[in-house]
């Protein structure tokens, strides 16, 4: 079976892209190969991950949403991660999953403020 | 009645069907929001070990009751390679393959009652079970 696309939208330089089915594990993968892709062609300083969806997260995903915030993050990209669920959040902590270096915003709104405030400081930074 | 289901993992859409079986039948249940998302990532993490460990297998749900209290028992079968050291493998952090090796020890933490039946070329038999407040 054809793996599922996750739409990826662009907002000036932020990549956006919201899960709103539950993913299996070919379109997790799928998912992320798009997005490093993505900010390659983009050349986006952020991507946000709007989580708001998803009532499941196991180790899986879990494990593939610290991936892609790293593999980004060799790329130059900051990952802003949203609209984790309390119960999303809850099973990630009880599984041992606390994705500790991985940034989270509580909403898509939060989320788009931060990543402003992010590429700000890098930009500022900038040499 | 009391509810029962089940059904066979084969690809990697299987565990999602699985977990979603789980969850609708806590639901129903009267577990609320967060255990319900407990047995989902459970049956998640038991359904994704037997399809990569075993391939084939059947993950069964099942209401059922002690001293009056109902819960939700999950029983996960496959005929694979089994385990030769079970104390090993719900050590945090082990795993044989691309695992983070929390599948198992993680559903344990997710559940209430947790057993695991293993021999190896025979196959391994998980049962565990979570309560309602």
């Amino acid at each position: 079976m054809e793996s599922l696309r996750i739409p990826i939208l662009k907002i000036g330089d932020v990549l956006i892209a919201s899960i709103q089915v539950a993913l299996h594990d070919a379109s997790a993968v799928q998912f992320k190969d798009d997005l490093l892709q993505k900010i390659s062609e983009t050349k986006a300083r952020g991507v946000i991950v709007d989580l708001t969806a998803l009532d499941v997260v196991d180790s899986f995903i879990g494990r593939l949403i610290a991936d892609i915030a790293a593999m980004a993050g060799l790329m130059g990209t900051r990952v802003v991660l949203t609209g984790l669920q309390p119960a999303v959040a809850i099973t990630l902590v009880e599984l041992g999953l606390e994705l500790p270096r991985v940034l989270t915003a509580l909403n898509l709104e939060k989320g788009l403020a931060m990543m402003q405030r992010l590429t700000e400081e890098s930009s500022d930074g900038a040499i | 009645m009391a509810q029962s289901k089940a059904t066979d993992i084969r690809s990697d859409l299987d565990i999602v069907i699985a977990r979603t079986m789980a969850r609708d039948m806590a639901k129903s249940l009267g577990f609320g929001a967060i255990d319900q998302a407990r047995i989902a990532t459970a049956v998640s993490e038991l359904a994704r070990n037997i399809f990569l460990y075993a391939n084939t297998g059947t993950v069964a749900v099942r209401e059922v009751e002690r001293n009056g209290r109902k819960g939700i028992e999950i029983v996960c079968n496959d005929q694979g390679p089994g385990i030769a050291d079970i104390d090993t493998v719900m050590q945090d952090g082990y795993t044989t393959s691309r695992g983070m090796g929390m599948g198992l020890p993680g559903a344990k933490r997710l559940m209430d009652d947790f057993v695991i039946e293993s021999q190896p070329n025979i196959g391994t038999k998980v049962t565990c079970r979570k309560w309602r407040m």
